[in-house]
């Protein structure tokens, strides 16, 4: 069971929770074990393809996932997991 | 019935947001800013803080925040009991609407403040809230300018 931090604009998915314990063995699973406990969730998180989305990045503790294993990184129960979302823009 | 949000900027956060986008003319500034919904959906700002404009590139016309400076805004609300209310940046040279990129990296709840910034100083701030219906932006009022 991972702790998962939810970003502040997707609270209103998961009943207002900042964190969720999720069960998997990878940051993967642990992701689609909360989509599938919070449906709402899914579209903000994966593509059509089943991928997580491009504007979202996904931190174990410090690291992007995507300098470790991606989505098959291994957590354990003190593994801290952040969804976060990109934040960009310009003014043209 | 007006169903527009609002949201209301204390003058020391309108403070902190108007004085970096100055200083970081002519490139884009951004920043988080923080505090409360009210029982009647009332959005209140009282602190805003400024973050590093991480953009690789042209930074007048484009601007980006770190994943780990989003961590950081994200548990400095937690730690302070206060709302991370959403991002506000610069549009130095351009008005202050948001330009198709805005729209494009745009989250649900979150507030986009936009300031419109020349040399001559700051020209016009604007609150705008993403309708996820329609995927568009609605502007909300600004109260405390």
């Amino acid at each position: 069971m991972a702790k998962l931090i939810i970003p502040t604009p997707l609270r209103k998915f998961t009943e207002n929770q900042p964190s969720i314990s999720s069960s998997g063995n990878t940051v993967g699973e642990a992701i689609t074990t909360l989509a599938e406990t919070y449906p709402e969730l899914k579209k903000h998180l994966f593509d059509e393809g089943g991928k997580l989305r491009s504007f979202v990045r996904v931190y174990v503790g410090d690291e992007d996932i995507k300098a470790l294993d991606n989505e098959a990184t291994t957590v354990d129960e003190q593994s801290v997991i952040s969804i976060i979302p990109a934040i960009a823009g310009g003014s043209y | 019935m007006d169903n527009k949000s609002t949201i209301h900027i204390a003058p020391e956060a309108l403070t902190v947001m108007n004085k970096d986008a100055e200083e970081a003319y002519p490139n884009e500034c951004c920043g988080f800013f923080y505090g409360h919904i009210d029982g009647e959906g009332k959005r209140h700002v009282s602190y805003a803080a400024p973050v590093i404009n991480s953009k690789d590139g042209d930074q007048r016309r484009r601007f980006e925040i770190s994943p780990l400076d989003y961590m950081k805004a994200e548990n400095y609300a937690l730690e302070q009991g206060l709302t991370l209310l959403g991002v506000y940046h610069s549009h130095p040279n351009h008005p202050a609407r948001p330009s198709i990129h805005d729209l494009k990296q745009a989250v649900p709840f979150f507030s986009y403040i936009i300031i419109s910034v020349h040399e001559d100083g700051i020209r016009a701030s604007t609150s705008w809230l993403l309708n996820e219906d329609i995927g568009e932006f609605e502007e909300e009022t600004v109260t405390g300018i």
